[in-house]
């Protein structure tokens, strides 16, 4: 018996003859913010589906509050809250009506709803819209009230499926606060992402998912300290010297170098010693700059520069 | 039957349905429920357009007009089903509520469902919670019905009005029109769950208009040879036209009910399709 | 790019010409004509249930079967000529009206509003009034083709008496137009598609019905024939009729004529301004 919120051993997930996810094991504790971080198409929102029970599992096992999916959907789906990637919601509907008619696919009684309502509606900032039909509702907006009617149900795991893709800074950082907020009253939270800066500041784990496997997982500062160096020179040439420049770095002890179309990227463990180095072989670089590694410098090394779709 | 094994509200009771196997598995694709909370998100909706729903009733009146007051002039009067003259009117009066009642549910139960299942998304929202596939079925259904039921008051209320009606058995007319929405709204929405395009559509009409006007809507069976009697027979608005029909005129008979059993089937397998197939388009 | 372009400007020693070659406005018009074509080209088959196969299902339950029943009581009122003679021509036009209205109402709302194709298209050279006689020449295409089957199959059911029904065929097509044009002027400023249904419901449906289709609107009450006199569908459907029963005189085609072009180039004017508002915001 496991303590596990959710649990998936060789997790695998087929749509014909294309393999979305790829046998992948991850345990979720009461409690935890967890991400997948991905490309697009590395399986994370077929991931995600199948733990809000509406995929089945093609192989392996998974259970969620130690019940099955699919034996158990609508009992296990009561105790979810969902944010898919696209929102769905009823346009046809003022902003508290979808709360309403929301609640009511929970069976819960009226009287329950409106006093959720309003406190949702104010917890995401939108009582003074409360009225109004959906429809002409900006981006940021629709996100902060289907982010409110996934939290009808006062839900147990809240499954974010990426929150603020498509959205300006100001709305994506509301809805960092808001979510971090939650995450704080102990709410557990399960996002998809492929933005960087939003991993780091949401998520206490990652798995890196790529090509419907798990690539990595930690925290993100282990995945920094096992994935990159704690330091990224990063150089920029003149055009017509560029090429040759960046052959002449081999000289340079780094740990990697990576030679794109305007920049040479050095992973060292310190920056200035390297960029003193560089100075040495005389070479002379337009710009310089020394930086922290990031979790995007781990995404790009285990997940590649090469776009697929 | 509770929308789920285990309730999510508590203070409910729990509910286990008994057993696995096929039985267990049909029983749950019907739908339970939740289907209701799906007819007050309708209900809901049309708070807001309350003009376009009560539009509705007069569609089936204007055809009553037209077809039988202006052309029932042209035609005089008509062999009922008893054998006697009856007038054009009260001939054509319950097949027109017949038909109305079939393309009031086709209505919901396609167009609607189409749109709701492949753009508006509203069955993605509804299954992430916990209700099932079968929910959504019953629960659309359940709604066409509904508006069925009130356009179909307002017409036999209107052919009472205007003399139409023979007799008291036509109240059984009410329930007759329901079932027959109950069938069409159930194989429609069966057959929506299997179409692409908005294209698709125009087989819908390709069904249902050679039936509307073939179906002895508008002249006596006896007009045609009888291998084409075989046929027209064989359709499902034939079914609910002679029971409509028979009704209103107060020809009652016991072979009504063969034709109410009809339907009903026809209904019944269109649910468990309907359910079955939202499950496999939604549920991937 | 392997060989040099053509040396332009002026470094040729040419002058920039002061415009670019003026294409003439039809031309327009044309290339979203085109644009039809090839949308129709994907879906002629479904559509010709609706636009051809249904009225000729009308003329054979109603102009056969119910014409059995009619002929027997007397046809003084239709003028004396069998039920089905009677009804051919109306058909004619109610049908041009339907094929008309279907194209003014969700094919062109879904282009603003769900496939937004009338935006993409002006942001190339064309005009919003370029979009809208585009259209309206498709729709005329359209209604040629579907009417001339319909009058080719009438004539095989032996419902066409006159060679003067050939005449009837450019009158179904003014009719089809005078509903599409203005229709088309108001549909492409709604925001809702609800709005729509009632065009069905309040506009189609009653004209079909009621506007000399099925019987003569000397069969209704005297206060409403007037409204029945009004409608676009009226004039079509009787000057169709005269045409096919070969009874037509100059005045009063003329007068139908006109009446239905005044709706036409009304429509016209106003859906010139209304896809111009609509399209430039």
């Amino acid at each position: 018996m496991t303590t596990a919120l959710i649990r998936a051993r060789g997790l695998t997930k087929r749509f014909g003859g294309f393999t979305a996810v790829d046998g992948v094991d991850f345990e979720l504790n009461r409690g935890e913010a967890f991400g997948f971080l991905g490309p697009n198409g590395a399986g994370k929102s077929s991931t995600m589906r199948m733990i809000g029970c509406v995929s089945p599992p093609t192989a392996g096992e998974l259970t969620i509050f130690g019940l099955d999916p699919v034996a158990d959907g609508p009992a296990i789906r009561a105790r979810l809250g969902v944010v898919p990637q696209e929102d769905s919601l009823d346009v046809e509907l003022t902003v508290r009506e979808n709360l309403l008619v929301y609640g009511r696919y929970f069976g819960l009684p009226r009287p329950v709803i409106r006093e959720r309502s309003d406190r949702l509606l104010e917890f995401v900032q939108l009582a003074d819209r409360q009225d109004d039909r959906v429809e002409p509702l900006s981006g940021g907006l629709k996100r902060r009230l289907t982010i409110a009617r996934s939290l009808i149900n006062e839900p147990e795991i809240l499954l974010l499926d990426e929150p603020t893709t498509g959205l300006d800074p100001q709305a994506r950082h509301v809805v960092w606060d808001r979510l971090f907020r939650l995450k704080q009253q102990g709410v557990t939270l399960v996002l998809t992402t492929h933005y960087m800066d939003e991993a780091e500041q949401l998520c206490d784990r990652l798995v890196v998912m790529d090509a419907g496997r798990i690539a990595a997982e930690g925290s993100p500062r282990d995945l920094i300290e096992r994935y990159s160096t704690p330091e990224v020179l990063e150089l920029r040439f003149d055009p017509a010297v560029h090429e040759n420049a960046a052959e002449k770095l081999a000289a340079v002890p780094a740990q990697r170098r990576e030679v794109l179309a305007d920049r040479v990227l050095l992973y060292v463990a310190d920056g200035d010693a390297a960029l003193a180095a560089v100075r040495g072989l005389g070479l002379d670089p337009l710009t310089s700059l020394v930086r922290r590694s990031t979790l995007e410098d781990v995404f790009l090394r285990l997940t590649g520069r090469r776009l697929e779709d | 039957m509770s929308s789920g094994p285990v309730s999510e509200v508590r203070g409910l009771p729990l509910r286990v349905l008994p057993g696995r196997g096929p039985l267990r598995r049909a029983v749950r694709s019907v739908g339970g429920r939740g289907s209701l909370f799906l007819v007050e998100r309708h209900a809901l909706v049309y708070r807001h357009t309350w003009l376009v729903f009560v539009s509705g009733v007069v569609e089936p009146l204007f055809y009553l007009l037209s077809i039988g007051v202006g052309l029932g002039k042209l035609v005089g009067s008509v062999h009922g089903p008893a054998g006697t003259p009856v007038s054009y009117a009260a001939f054509v009066a319950p097949a027109l509520l017949a038909s109305a009642s079939m393309n009031g549910a086709l209505f919901d139960s396609t167009f609607n469902v189409f749109f709701r299942l492949k753009y508006e998304k509203l069955y993605d929202a509804a299954l992430a919670t916990p209700m099932r596939a079968g929910d959504v079925a019953l629960g659309e259904i359940s709604w066409a019905l509904l508006r069925g039921a009130l356009y179909a008051v307002a017409f036999m209320v209107v052919m009472a009005a205007m003399g139409l009606v023979y007799s008291p058995w036509a109240l059984a007319a009410l329930p007759a029109a329901v079932l027959t929405g109950f069938a069409f709204a159930a194989a429609g929405m069966a057959c929506t769950t299997y179409m692409r395009t908005w294209q698709d559509f125009e087989f819908v009409t390709l069904a249902t208009l050679p039936m509307f006007l073939f179906s002895t809507t508008f002249y006596p069976l006896s007009v045609y040879p009888r291998p084409l009697q075989f046929v027209v027979e064989c359709t499902p608005l034939y079914q609910s036209v002679v029971m409509l029909r028979d009704l209103t005129l107060g020809t009652v008979h016991l072979d009504l009910l063969w034709h109410a059993a009809y339907l009903a089937v026809m209904g019944l397998i269109g649910l468990l399709v309907a359910g079955r197939r939202i499950g496999k388009l939604l549920l991937r | 790019m392997a060989a040099p372009a053509q040396p332009r400007g002026p470094a040729a020693g040419l002058a920039w010409p002061a415009r670019p070659d003026p294409v003439p406005a039809w031309n327009f018009a044309v290339r979203q004509l085109r644009f039809w074509l090839t949308d129709y080209r994907r879906t002629w088959r479904g559509s010709i249930i609706s636009t051809v196969l249904n009225p000729l299902l009308y003329l054979g339950a109603m102009g056969l079967g119910l014409g059995t029943l009619v002929d027997q009581h007397g046809t003084a009122s239709l003028g004396r000529v069998s039920y089905l003679i009677f009804l051919a021509p109306g058909l004619l036009a109610a049908s041009a009206m339907g094929t008309g209205v279907g194209e003014s109402t969700y094919p062109v709302f879904g282009s603003v509003k769900w496939n937004k194709t009338y935006q993409a298209a002006v942001s190339s050279p064309l005009r919003p009034a370029d979009l809208f006689h585009g259209h309206l020449l498709f729709v005329a295409l359209k209604l040629t083709m579907t009417s001339a089957v319909f009058l080719a199959v009438a004539a095989m059911f032996g419902a066409i008496t006159s060679p003067l029904a050939i005449a009837a065929l450019p009158v179904a097509v003014l009719t089809g137009l005078a509903f599409t044009a203005p229709i088309e002027a108001w549909t492409v400023t709604r925001t809702k598609d609800t709005s729509l249904a009632v065009v069905y419901r309040f506009g189609m449906i009653p004209l079909f019905l009621f506007s000399g289709t099925f019987f003569p609107v000397t069969q209704l009450p005297v206060w409403i024939r007037p409204i029945a006199y009004l409608t676009p569908l009226w004039h079509g459907v009787a000057l169709c009729r005269d045409l096919c029963l070969g009874i037509a005189t100059l005045p009063s085609a003329l007068l139908h004529v006109g009446y239905l072009l005044v709706v036409l180039g009304a429509g016209i004017i106003a859906g010139d301004r209304s896809y111009t508002r609509r399209l430039y915001v």
